[in-house]
């Protein structure tokens, strides 16, 4: 299930090689409340995602993975440092800006699928591009849902389908835009593992075969070992990164959190 | 389980906020209008009583005097003489007697403007007892008139003209318009000067001539001796009464009881025309609370599931959400009876302040009034609450223990349907069925009929509501993008909640529909016969309503620019041994200035007056079997008989009696014609010019009104606006309901859907289109119960129209389309400020928050 080498059209595997980025964290701090209930959520968080990339972000819980992600997606706002996607730095923008900026260029899958209960699958798809009031490209929907191998669900209704169905709708809402970064938070969690594993697949087959770059938070290590890179979070801080993991790497890694945690 | 229930009423208070406003509303409204109207009755009943107070007997003359219409031995009759009341004033048990006469008198300002309504303009005799006082007047300054020429006037009609003692006034009554001195200024308990009317009095030789004949009284009353009883005063009275038996006397108690009871009867009736409103409020806030819990249940689905695994009976679940429903419409009931004894008080200051004097008197909150609004609000409350607590029974206590949200229970429409089909179709079948009668016999078919038509529709809205919004989708979504097409798929999501807010509206908006197209067409038809019917430019009458000087014609026909100056008098004795209204005139002046449309008759309406003939109306000569060409006997009012043929029948026309005679034809039969108006023709049309010629001719009096076309029209149809205009006002609450529903449904929907505008939101739909969004669900609603309103009100007028018919033969359903266009647009307005709030907090939403929470 692991592959050593990302064998994408854009993505390289040289580290010390110009490579285009997607979104970059330079010094990246959030701090939620004051005085006694303050709690500083990211310490300093500097790090990038290339452009065609698949980075998981793992770590136990109250790490600040979430908080990065929405950092990162302009869903939350940064106390200090800078979250930048392409060359848009976020904390510059006002609300109007980020919707727009979120509308164009963020996909996003939610742990909870989160699709319109009264649009059909299609439309659920077509949601981001409808808002954008841009037409479809027809030639990548019909890729994105041939990929996801839901062309023969598109009329129904989320009701109607099973919560893998729901989340690979989700899925193709996420890449119908073709947006420059994915952002997926927890996309498996209310999954079973065979739709799991599915759903992973997609992920990973839209950034090796669609070009596409995705930034993934999760806790379990066999979602991590899809990615093409991982980075650990403990008490706000990156602590470790992984370059094309196996779910035995990551497990190994994850193990030793209890006694990092105060580094 | 009260604990339980407050806890829950506390912890959802925000979401009962609008559930509370309308019990709210409702009692208040309700609380209102009891004690404004027990005050005002209360108030009413103590000034009358307090005037009576020092009356034993009170004898009253029907006999006399040129203002009624005289019954048929009128001449034989003596009346109340001058004789008859020194002879009362001896008899042994009478401390002292009063003559008085009244009729119509009106002051002018310094501009020749009639002071006053006209229609509660009074002039009466100054009576002074031995002492030289009136008991019924109190002199601010001056005394009373002691001579022809001197009048005295109320105080508030001398402050609004400017008069001193000294000062001359001009004073206009029946007759021509004279210039009096004023000898004094008073105060008066009479009913009609407190309630905004003037009063001016004259000495009592002076008031005989001008109402009556001089030497008699219409009304003598007697104070009595100490000891004497009123029944012993009356027992002595009764023999010196005038022997024809038109004067009849009562005791003091008697007339106080009797006028107690027609202000009593007069509150009652507004009492419940009030209070139909009110029920119809409270039936629209139903709908509301009944949401509301429905929502509030469905939330709380796991904690009463909860419940039920831990024990709870059925009962006990219904009975805890009962509770609830208890705790909510005590408390609005509280706040509603509060603001409605606020808004009672505030209308009696209201009122006074408009210049309408309301006696003063202390605020009546009867026991009833606390208990009747109390028992409504909290009784709407449980009632509308009764089906979801039901529901709320009938969770079943797994549904606990499941993780997932329960799907909520996708219960069949089928049966709603079903009772919903029969009702409407039964209900429309009986309008229809009523319509058919084509009299007023068949309304309460109509009535009946329009009411199991509504609740039909109402029972059958989220059937109906479906394929309406499926069919607004395209459209919305074509001007409004993704917020129309969101909006619109939204309103059809939960089609009970939408059909119970949508209803809600349509309630108010049927009546008021059905209302104006009946207003309007009535108005209408009102004008055809009115109006239509005139070729006169103008129409003069006493501003009083009284008849006017039969000099009057005259005086117009001499005017510039007159053409004919046509009086038509008006009479009532029996034809054909039926009692029955007459108008006299003259019959080419009568042609000039009246449309006569002839139904039946050879000749032309002017020849067959001419010749003696009478004209009677189509309506009247079919019902009593006259044609044209049959004589009947007439029995005029001097007591003569004689045959008079009919010369033909004419269309119905509201200007004339029933039946047309030539003023010649009736002239030996009476003293003095009376002549309620006068048409007039002009050469040169309606204009300020002739106006004000006619005005000079008749000496500028203001007590004679000269109304132009546009003046009668109002005159005849103004009513009628008056009332739609009441009407509007009483729905306005229940329509002020309805909208706070409108707001309810939004912000449990905005509520219930966090999590989806929260990703609406993060997949990039900016704050301005998810408020279009709301807002546009708002308006479908709105419209959506607007248009079944209108379209139902349609039906119903339309229906009732065609029972009408038959008293208002020129009736026709006129469709007020500038006004439905107007409630129809209203109705979209009122969606979009119902969405303000709701649309706001959808817009303030934290994003994040918002798609974490589970």
């Amino acid at each position: 299930m692991t592959t050593s080498t990302p064998s994408g059209t854009r993505a390289d595997d040289s580290d010390d090689r110009a490579v285009a980025v997607a979104a970059r964290a330079t010094d990246l701090t959030k701090v939620y409340g004051q005085g006694e209930t303050r709690v500083v959520a990211l310490d300093g968080v500097s790090t990038e995602f290339r452009k065609g990339e698949f980075t998981a972000i793992m770590g136990p819980s109250g790490s600040g993975k979430s908080t990065l992600m929405h950092c990162m997606a302009g869903l939350d706002a940064v106390t200090a440092g800078s979250a930048r996607i392409g060359d848009t730095e976020l904390s510059a923008l006002r609300d109007k800006q980020l919707t727009r900026l979120r509308r164009d260029k963020v996909g996003f899958v939610f742990q909870a699928f989160n699709l319109l209960p009264t649009l059909t699958a299609a439309e659920n798809i077509t949601l981001p591009l409808d808002i954008a009031g841009r037409k479809a490209d027809e030639a990548w929907l019909e890729k994105v849902i041939k990929t996801v191998g839901l062309a023969d669900r598109l009329s129904h209704r989320p009701a109607e389908l099973s919560g893998g169905q729901q989340q690979r709708v989700a899925v193709a809402r996420a890449l119908a835009a073709r947006p420059e970064i994915i952002f997926a938070d927890e996309p498996t969690g209310n999954l079973d593992s065979r739709s799991g594993a599915e759903i992973l697949g997609f992920l990973r087959n839209s950034v090796r075969e669609l070009g596409q770059t995705v930034v993934m938070v999760t806790h379990d290590p066999v979602a991590a070992s899809y990615a093409d890179r991982v980075i650990f979070l403990a008490d706000g801080r990156i602590v470790d990164e992984l370059r094309s993991p196996t779910a035995e790497a990551v497990l190994e890694r994850m193990r030793r959190f209890p006694s990092t945690v105060h580094s | 389980m009260f604990r339980t229930a407050l806890r829950n009423v506390l912890a959802y208070k925000a979401r009962l906020l609008m559930t509370v406003l309308a019990v709210m509303l409702g009692v208040a409204f309700v609380s209102g209008t009891l004690v404004f109207t027990d005050t005002l009755g209360t108030a009413y009943k103590n000034q009358s009583a307090k005037s009576y107070d020092n009356v034993a007997v009170a004898i009253s003359s029907s006999a006399g005097g040129t203002t009624h219409p005289r019954s048929k031995d009128a001449a034989a009759d003596e009346g109340l003489t001058q004789q008859t009341l020194d002879r009362i004033s001896k008899l042994p048990g009478v401390a002292s007697a009063i003559g008085r006469v009244s009729g119509f008198a009106g002051a002018a300002d310094s501009k020749g403007r009639l002071i006053g309504s006209g229609w509660s303009n009074t002039g009466a005799n100054f009576a002074p007892g031995p002492d030289g006082k009136d008991p019924r007047y109190t002199f601010v300054s001056g005394n009373g008139p002691a001579q022809a020429g001197d009048v005295a006037l109320d105080k508030e009609t001398a402050a609004r003209g400017g008069f001193h003692v000294g000062d001359p006034v001009e004073v206009a009554t029946n007759g021509p318009v004279r210039t009096y001195t004023v000898s004094g200024i008073f105060t008066t308990d009479d009913g009609a000067v407190s309630a905004g009317g003037s009063l001016v009095l004259f000495d009592t030789a002076s008031a005989q001539q001008l109402y009556l004949t001089p030497g008699h009284y219409q009304e003598i009353t007697v104070v009595g001796a100490k000891g004497a009883s009123q029944q012993q005063i009356l027992a002595e009275v009764k023999p010196l009464l005038p022997k024809d038996g038109t004067a009849d006397a009562q005791t003091g108690k008697e007339l106080a009881d009797a006028q107690a009871k027609q202000i009593e009867d007069s509150f009652s009736a507004m009492s419940t025309m009030l209070m139909v409103f009110a029920a119809i409020a409270l039936f629209v806030g139903v709908f509301l609370i009944a949401n509301t819990f429905t929502m509030l249940v469905a939330q709380r689905t796991k904690e009463l599931a909860l419940l039920r695994a831990l024990g709870a009976s059925r009962r006990q679940v219904t009975r805890s959400v009962l509770t609830e429903a208890l705790i909510v419409g005590g408390t609005a009931s509280a706040a509603g009876f509060a603001l409605g004894v606020t808004i009672a008080s505030g209308l009696r200051s209201a009122m006074n302040g408009l210049g309408a004097k309301v006696p003063a008197g202390p605020l009546i909150v009867a026991p009833t009034t606390v208990v009747a609004a109390f028992a409504v609000g909290v009784l709407i409350t449980m009632v509308a609450a009764w089906l979801p607590a039901r529901r709320a029974a009938r969770i079943p206590p797994v549904a606990a223990m499941s993780s997932a949200e329960l799907p909520a229970p996708a219960k069949s429409l089928l049966l709603r349907n079903v009772v919903g089909v029969i009702l409407a179709c039964g209900g429309a079948g009986l309008v229809v069925a009523g319509a058919a009668t084509g009299r007023d016999s068949g309304r309460r078919a109509v009535g009946i009929g329009a009411f199991l038509l509504l609740v039909g529709l109402i029972v059958l809205t989220p059937l109906l509501s479906r394929p309406v919004l499926t069919v607004v989708r395209a459209p919305l979504a074509r001007v409004f993008g993704v917020s129309g097409n969101l909006a619109a798929r939204n309103a059809r999501r939960n089609p009970r909640r939408t059909a119970a807010t949508a209803s809600a509206l349509a309630i108010g908006l049927t009546l008021i529909t059905g209302l104006s197209v009946l207003g309007v067409s009535v108005g209408r038809s009102v004008d055809e016969a009115t109006v239509d019917n005139l070729s006169a430019d103008y129409m003069v009458r006493m501003a009083s309503g009284m008849p006017l000087d039969p000099s009057v014609a005259g005086e117009i026909s001499k005017v510039r620019g007159v053409t004919a100056a046509t009086a038509l008098e008006s009479a009532y004795f029996d034809v054909d041994g039926r009692f029955s209204a007459v108008t006299a005139a003259d019959p080419r002046g009568l042609a000039e200035t009246v449309r006569v449309t002839t139904v039946t008759g050879s000749q032309s309406p002017q020849t067959a007056l001419a010749e003696g003939k009478i004209l009677v109306d189509d309506k009247t000569a079919k019902s009593r079997g006259w044609k044209a060409g049959d004589v009947v006997q007439a029995s005029y009012p001097d007591g003569t008989k004689a045959e008079v043929t009919i010369g033909g029948t004419f269309a119905d026309n509201l200007v004339l009696s029933p039946v047309v005679m030539s003023d010649t034809l009736l002239a030996p039969h009476v003293d003095k014609p009376e002549v309620p108006q006068v048409l007039v023709k002009t050469t040169g049309g309606a204009d300020a010019k002739t106006a004000e010629a006619i005005a000079d001719g008749l000496g500028n009096n203001p007590a004679i009104s000269i109304m132009d076309r546009q003046g009668i029209r109002n005159t005849f149809g103004g009513v009628i606006n008056n009332m739609l205009n009441i009407m509007y006002g009483l729905l306005g609450m229940s329509l002020i309901i309805a909208v706070l529903g409108v707001v309810n449904t939004l912000a449990m929907s905005v509520f219930e859907r966090r999590r989806e505008i929260g990703m609406l939101r993060a997949i990039g739909l900016d704050r301005s289109r998810i408020k279009r969004m709301i807002r546009l669900e708002a308006v479908v609603i709105s419209l959506f119960g607007a248009v079944s309103g209108v379209a139902l009100g349609l039906f119903i007028a339309w229906a009732t129209g065609r029972t009408i018919s038959a008293d208002l033969q020129a009736y026709v359903m006129v469709l007020p389309w500038g006004r439905i266009a107007i409630f129809l647009g209203l109705a979209a307005l009122v969606g979009v400020l119902a969405a303000v709030w709701p649309a706001r907090r959808a817009a303030r939403l934290d994003v994040l928050d918002a798609i974490m929470t589970e």
